[in-house]
């Protein structure tokens, strides 16, 4: 290592892997993962979420699980929280919806109203 | 690298380490892999959290879930429950002594325990993988380096440290700008810039957690020094009763060189720097810095007089500047962020945080870092969590055995440097001890003399005797043999060995006689003369006395190893005071509680 910019690199490259024990404000990704979530499929869903992030390399988003909120019927579930936003639910999410649940709310900031529990209710 | 989705971190720390923290990360990898969550959960062993009587400690991120009390057979209901299905496992959930919350879902960050403290030597502390360079660079690691070689003069460096008002965090509070300033303004062609490890203070780990917990910024603080002093070698002296610390200090040596960050021509300068490590051998007196020099020099470690000082004269026979451990923990975040920021935290004359070994009679023993500043009441009733069992607090202990006993009636003062010292304790490296109602301040004092007689090093004869006489008086007293003039004898010997002993440890030895015949002279004064000790703690003034609360059980009478209960069956027993050895086994086997200590 010699410059600045070296130091920098290995910076950034490291911050993804561990930016979730950082205080700061983080878009999050919430996936419902009871045993009802589990059984319709919660866990592809998860990984499909982990995988565009990562593609995209959006260093600030978490993913994380959470437990049943008694809506079996719409496992499974995704709430997404922008910062300083109202959080969205997303519902009978599949892995391939999730591409553009990240392209469209967490990169772009509009919700896909489809997908929302709104529009099912 | 791959993306995980959670971060299991693991208490490594000396603490957690001992209560089988080793065994819970084995667990978890091998429960992960079952469940095929390898790839998406991650296991870290970090440094110590500080929170150290509810260990081990596991924390789960994203959500910072924390869990106290872990043991291996817990670590499967995690797995199964938390990160395979997201639900947070309760019973392991850490509860808060004071508010005895535990439904609430806690995080670190909620816990009372971290609320009011703020981290900045231990901002890393179980946090990063120590062992892992990466994750210190990405929390903005090796950054002050970088920008004191290539944007600042030795001089600016220094300044920036002097603006901050750090001052050192081993015991003095010596100025540490000051420090770096005379260490630069010797000129010679060979300087040292010396880490002093050697924390010896009973009951005070801060420094062992530090290297444990964020052993680059020691690295990367050593550096700076080197290159704000002029110096080209760094030495780190550390006891070897630390190996956890020392592996990983050695670990973060060789990472840094691998990175070119110690060794020739750092970050493209001509700066070169390179650190040793020399293991103490647990002598006390070694942390005194002369002291500390001639055992790095291979020999017997004793002070010698001052001046010529390090600064002029140090290891070596060349110019050496000593930091303590805690005290290097602060100057990258100093470098990165500026003396004003550094500044706005604590107080006009103690600048910054100072982290706090709390120890004894409290709840939440473990190491906080509070803003200087902060009143006694809150370290030890918010953070602290207040006394055990319901008893009464007496006073709190500081400064390990340079320092002194500060009573309930001065709970109020603001922890900083020049108060401590005006009521007689001191700053010291930060050992906090906390004492209730049932210690006998003549025998803390006695605990600190003994320590301190135990330690000298018999250079000078104000310390090699005169602690030895003034020990075999508290002895005296605590044995129920006390005489009239014994407290005026006391504070006789203080004064001389303080005026006349050669070192530290000499001159604040006599500290902890001082403040508790200050504060509890009236204890003294029942030892002295009725015989008696109030606290009921020492063995020779007190006397087992078995209530009319006792059904005659004759469980007592039984384990009496000397036979000096007698009674008949279900009959009020008797002890025989002549034959009482006051071992207090008979207390221990009643069930009725019907004996008492008189």
């Amino acid at each position: 290592m010699k410059t600045l910019a070296d130091l920098e690199a290995i910076r950034a490259k490291t911050l993804e892997n561990i930016n979730m024990r950082k205080d700061d404000n983080a878009a999050r990704v919430v996936v419902g993962m009871a045993t009802c979530g589990i059984a319709a499929g919660a866990r592809p869903v998860m990984l499909a979420f982990m995988e565009e992030i990562q593609k995209r390399e959006l260093n600030h988003v978490t993913v994380s699980q959470t437990g049943c909120i008694g809506m079996c019927r719409y496992e499974p579930m995704v709430d997404v929280i922008m910062p300083g936003q109202e959080k969205v639910t997303y519902i009978k999410v599949k892995p391939e919806m999730v591409p553009r649940i990240v392209a469209e709310h967490i990169v772009n900031g509009r919700p896909v109203e489809e997908y929302t529990i709104g529009a099912a209710e | 690298m791959d993306l995980y989705r959670a971060h299991v971190l693991v208490c490594g720390g000396t603490g957690c380490s001992s209560s089988g923290s080793a065994q819970l990360i084995e667990r978890f990898e091998e429960q992960l892999r079952e469940k095929g969550l390898e790839k998406e959960v991650k296991v870290i062993r970090t440094g110590c959290f500080g929170l150290c009587e509810a260990g081990p400690v596991v924390i789960v991120y994203p959500e910072g879930t924390f869990y106290s009390r872990v043991k291996v057979e817990d670590v499967d209901e995690i797995v199964s429950e938390h990160l395979l299905k997201g639900r947070k496992v309760q019973h392991l959930v850490y509860v808060d002594h004071k508010t005895h919350e535990s439904s609430v879902q806690k995080s670190l960050k909620e816990i009372g325990f971290y609320k009011q403290q703020q981290r900045v030597a231990l901002r890393n502390c179980g946090v990063i993988d120590p062992e892992n360079i990466d994750e210190y660079i990405a929390f903005d690691g090796y950054r002050a380096l970088a920008k004191a070689l290539t944007e600042m003069t030795p001089d600016q460096v220094i300044k920036e440290i002097l603006d901050s008002g750090l001052r050192g965090r081993g015991g003095a509070g010596f100025p540490t700008g000051k420090k770096w300033q005379f260490a630069a303004a010797s000129k010679a062609e060979h300087k040292y810039f010396v880490c002093n490890a050697d924390e010896g203070d009973p009951g005070a780990f801060m420094d062992r957690s530090l290297l444990e917990g964020d052993p680059h910024a020691i690295v990367e603080a050593m550096a700076i020094g080197g290159y704000a002093i002029g110096a080209d070698e760094g030495w780190v002296y550390v006891r070897a009763e630390y190996p956890i610390a020392v592996q990983r200090l050695q670990h973060a040596i060789d990472q840094a060189h691998e990175y070119g960050l110690l060794g020739k021509n750092i970050f493209g300068t001509d700066f070169n720097f390179d650190i040793h490590i020399r293991l103490g051998a647990g002598a006390f007196v070694c942390g005194e810095e002369t002291a500390l020099m001639a055992s790095i020099e291979g020999m017997r470690g004793e002070p010698r007089p001052k001046p010529p000082f390090p600064a002029v004269k140090g290891l070596f026979e060349s110019p050496t500047n000593i930091n303590n451990v805690e005290t290097l923990g602060n100057v990258a975040q100093i470098i990165l962020n500026g003396a004003e920021w550094f500044r706005s935290i604590g107080t006009e004359r103690s600048t910054g945080t100072k982290v706090f070994a709390l120890g004894g009679k409290i709840n939440n023993t473990g190491l906080v870092e509070i803003p200087m500043g902060t009143p006694l009441r809150t370290i030890i009733e918010d953070i602290g969590g207040g006394i055990p069992n319901g008893k009464k607090f007496k006073a709190v202990q500081t400064g390990g055995p340079s320092g002194g006993c500060i009573p309930a009636s001065l709970l109020d003062i603001p922890v900083e440097y020049d108060t401590l010292t005006s009521v007689g304790a001191m700053m010291g490296s930060g050992g906090m001890i906390v004492l209730d109602e049932d210690n006998c301040m003549v025998d803390i004092a006695r605990f600190f003399l003994d320590f301190t007689v135990d330690e000298s090093c018999g250079k000078c004869t104000p310390c090699r005797i005169g602690t030895r006489r003034m020990l075999e008086i508290l002895e005296r007293i605590v044995n129920g043999k006390g005489e009239e003039g014994d407290i005026e004898k006391l504070e006789n010997l203080a004064e001389n060995i303080k005026a006349t002993a050669l070192c530290g440890l000499g001159q604040t030895a006599p500290n902890p006689v001082l403040s508790t015949i200050k504060f509890f002279r009236d204890e003294y004064e029942a030892h002295i003369r009725e015989k008696r000790c109030p606290a009921h703690h020492c063995q020779a003034l007190l006397n087992y006395v078995i209530t009319d609360k006792c059904k005659g059980c004759t469980a007592c009478a039984r384990a009496c190893p000397v036979g000096a209960i007698s009674g008949n069956v279900k009959e009020q027993h008797k002890v025989d005071i002549q034959k009482c050895i006051k071992c207090g086994t008979c207390m221990t086997k009643c069930k009725f509680g019907a004996i008492i200590k008189d």
